[in-house]
C-alpha cells in the first residue's frame, strides 16, 4: 500500500507541474492566489483519481484474504477483541464483530443476517439452531463458561452474600432472564438463596449484560449480578467491592459457539473456530475469569 | 401458554406516562410558547433551536445525559435522593422528566404557532377593558388558540407513546413502573413471542394513524401551521 501511494502522489505532482508543489503544502497559504486556486482544484481531481485506483485494488487484494462475520454475545466482545487481534496478525484474515444480546443474535441469524459463527453466551440457541438447521450440525462446542459476580461500584459495599441478603433499599441489576444467559443465571441465584421474591421489587433489568453493568458502574444501580469476565475486563479498569457468586448457585453458563450456514464455504471462519480452542486462545479467556470443560 | 396472551399492564403504564406527561408540558410550555409567539429578544432563536433538539437527537443522546443527570450522581438525581432517598433513574418520575424533554416541541411548536396566528391584539384590548393578564389568557387567548392546544395535547401523547431509546436506556424494564408498550414489544420480538409483538404493534399502529388522521383534519379546518 505505502508504495502505491508514493506512487500515486508522484503521478500527481507530475500532473501540475507549473507549481512547484512540495507533498504537504495543499493547505499552505502558498496557493491560494487566483492561478494557484486553479491549480489547485487540477491537483485535487488528479489526487481523488488516484486514490480511487489505489482504494479500488485495496478492496480487491482485501478480497483475498478472506473475512469472517462473527456474531457474538455482548459480554465476550472484549476478550474476543483480544484474540482477533492476534487471530489477525497469524492468519492474515479479518474478523467483523457484531455484538449484541444472544436472544438478539439468535433471531437475526434466523431471519437471514449475515453472520458466518455464533459465539453465543449459552448454550440453548446454539442448539436451537442446529436443530433448525441454520447452524452447521457437529460445529457447535462449548468455548467458555461463564460465571457471576455480585458487584458494586462502592469499594465497601458488598460483605458477602449478606449484602443481598439485607438489601432493602436501591436497585439490584441484572441482565434479562428472558434474553440474556447471565439474566437466567441470576434469577437462578436468587432463587435458589430464596431471595428472588424479596428482592423483586429492587430489580432493575439490563437489556444485556453490557447494559447491566452499566448500570452498576454509573451508580444507577447500587449492586448487580454481572459476568466476572466484565469486572476482571482490564480496559474497565473496576475497583469497587464484589461478592464471586458459587458455581452451585446456577447452572453453568456454557458459552458455545456454532458454525452456521451462511459460514460453510468460509475456510477461514472454520479456521477461527478451531483457532478459539487454541492455548493462545484460552490464556486471553482465562485472564478474563473464563473457566473451560475439562477434557 | 399460562400467561395470558397480551398483558395489559405496559399499555396502561404507557397511557398514564403519556398523559402525566402532556399535562406538566401544557402547563410549562404555555408561558414559553406565548413568550416564543411575542418576544423580540435576540435570545429567542437559541431558546427556539433548544426546543427543537429533540427533534433532530438521536434518542440515545439524550438516553445518556438523562442516564448521569438522573442517577444517584446526577444534577438533577443527586438532589432528589437526598430529599426521597431514592434516585430518579429506574423510576416512573424519572421516566416522565425524560419523557417531557423528549416530546418538548411536539407540544410548544403548535401552541408557538397558534399564538403567532392569534397575535397580540386581543390580549391588548382585552388588557385595555380592564381583564387581568391571566384572566385574558384564559378567556379570550386560550379559547382562539384550543386548536393549537388540540394539536399539542394530541402530538405530545403520541409521541410519548412512541418513545422508546429513551426508556430503554434509563428505564431498566420494571413490570409496572417503567416497562411501557415500546419496551414490551422488543421485548416479544426478542424473545420470539411474534403473536404478541403482531397484537400490540398493530395496536400502536392503528392507534398512531387514527392520531394522524385528527391532526390533519383539525389543521384543514384551520390552518394552524405545525412545522
Amino acid at each position: 500500500m505505502g508504495n502505491k501511494r508514493a506512487l500515486a502522489c508522484a503521478r500527481t505532482e507530475k500532473a501540475t507541474p507549473s507549481i512547484p508543489l512540495i507533498r504537504g503544502t495543499i493547505n499552505s497559504p502558498l496557493i491560494r492566489g487566483a492561478r494557484g486556486v486553479k491549480h489547485f482544484s487540477i491537483h485535487v481531481i488528479c489526487r481523488l483519481g488516484a486514490w480511487m485506483v489505489v482504494c479500488l485494488l485495496g478492496v480487491s487484494a482485501s478480497a483475498w484474504a478472506e473475512d469472517v462475520h462473527v456474531a457474538v454475545a455482548s459480554n465476550f466482545l472484549n476478550p474476543l477483541k483480544e484474540i482477533a487481534k492476534r487471530y489477525e496478525k497469524d492468519t492474515g484474515n479479518t474478523l467483523i464483530l457484531i455484538s449484541a444480546s444472544t436472544g438478539k443474535l439468535y433471531a437475526q441469524s434466523r431471519h437471514g443476517a449475515p453472520f458466518d459463527v455464533l459465539l453465543a453466551a449459552d448454550a440453548k440457541r446454539p442448539v436451537l439452531l442446529e436443530q433448525e438447521g441454520i447452524g452447521v450440525m457437529g460445529t457447535r462446542f462449548t468455548y467458555a463458561i461463564g460465571a457471576l459476580v455480585l458487584w458494586s461500584a462502592d469499594p465497601e459495599k458488598i460483605q458477602g452474600v449478606e449484602s443481598l441478603k439485607k438489601m432493602d433499599k436501591g436497585k439490584l441489576a441484572i441482565a434479562n432472564p428472558k434474553t440474556a444467559p447471565y439474566g437466567k443465571a441470576a434469577e437462578q441465584v436468587l432463587e435458589r438463596l430464596g431471595l428472588w421474591k424479596k428482592l423483586r421489587p429492587f430489580l432493575v433489568q439490563g437489556e444485556n449484560i453490557s447494559q447491566t453493568l452499566q448500570f452498576v458502574a454509573t451508580g444507577n444501580a447500587g449492586l448487580g449480578l454481572v459476568a466476572k469476565s466484565q469486572v476482571e475486563d482490564p480496559r474497565f479498569r473496576l475497583k469497587g467491592s464484589r461478592w464471586e457468586v458459587p458455581l452451585s448457585l446456577h447452572d453453568p453458563v456454557s458459552q458455545q459457539a456454532i458454525l452456521l450456514k451462511q459460514g460453510l464455504a468460509n475456510f477461514a471462519a472454520k479456521q477461527f473456530l478451531a483457532y478459539l480452542k487454541s492455548s493462545a486462545a484460552k490464556t486471553i479467556m482465562q485472564s478474563y475469569g473464563y473457566g473451560f470443560i475439562e477434557e | 401458554m399460562d400467561l395470558p396472551l397480551i398483558d395489559l399492564q405496559p399499555i396502561w403504564l404507557s397511557l398514564q406516562l403519556a398523559g402525566v406527561t402532556v399535562l406538566i408540558l401544557l402547563v410549562w410550555a404555555t408561558p414559553l410558547a406565548w413568550w416564543l409567539a411575542h418576544t423580540r429578544s435576540r435570545f429567542r432563536v437559541v431558546v427556539e433551536a433548544v426546543v427543537a433538539l429533540p427533534l433532530v437527537l438521536p434518542p440515545t443522546v439524550l438516553g445518556f445525559y438523562m442516564l448521569i443527570l438522573l442517577g444517584p450522581h446526577g444534577w438533577v438525581g443527586g438532589p432528589v435522593q437526598a430529599l426521597t432517598g431514592s434516585a430518579l433513574s429506574f423510576s416512573f418520575a424519572g421516566l416522565v422528566f425524560a419523557s417531557c424533554l423528549y416530546s418538548l416541541p411536539f407540544v410548544v411548536q403548535p401552541l408557538h404557532s397558534a399564538f403567532e396566528s392569534v397575535g397580540k391584539v386581543p390580549m391588548e384590548t382585552a388588557q385595555s377593558l380592564g381583564a387581568s393578564r391571566l384572566d385574558a389568557f384564559f378567556s379570550v387567548i386560550s379559547p382562539l388558540a384550543r386548536r393549537g392546544y388540540l394539536t399539542a395535547i394530541v402530538l405530545g401523547f403520541a409521541h410519548t407513546l412512541g418513545e422508546f431509546g429513551v426508556v430503554l436506556m434509563v428505564g431498566g424494564n420494571i413490570p409496572g413502573k417503567t416497562k411501557v408498550i415500546s419496551i414490551e414489544i422488543y421485548d416479544r420480538v426478542e424473545v420470539l413471542e411474534y403473536t404478541q409483538a403482531h397484537i400490540l404493534s398493530a395496536g400502536l399502529l392503528l392507534f398512531s394513524f387514527l392520531v394522524l388522521v385528527m391532526v390533519y383534519s383539525i389543521n384543514r379546518r384551520l390552518p394552524v401551521q405545525v412545522t
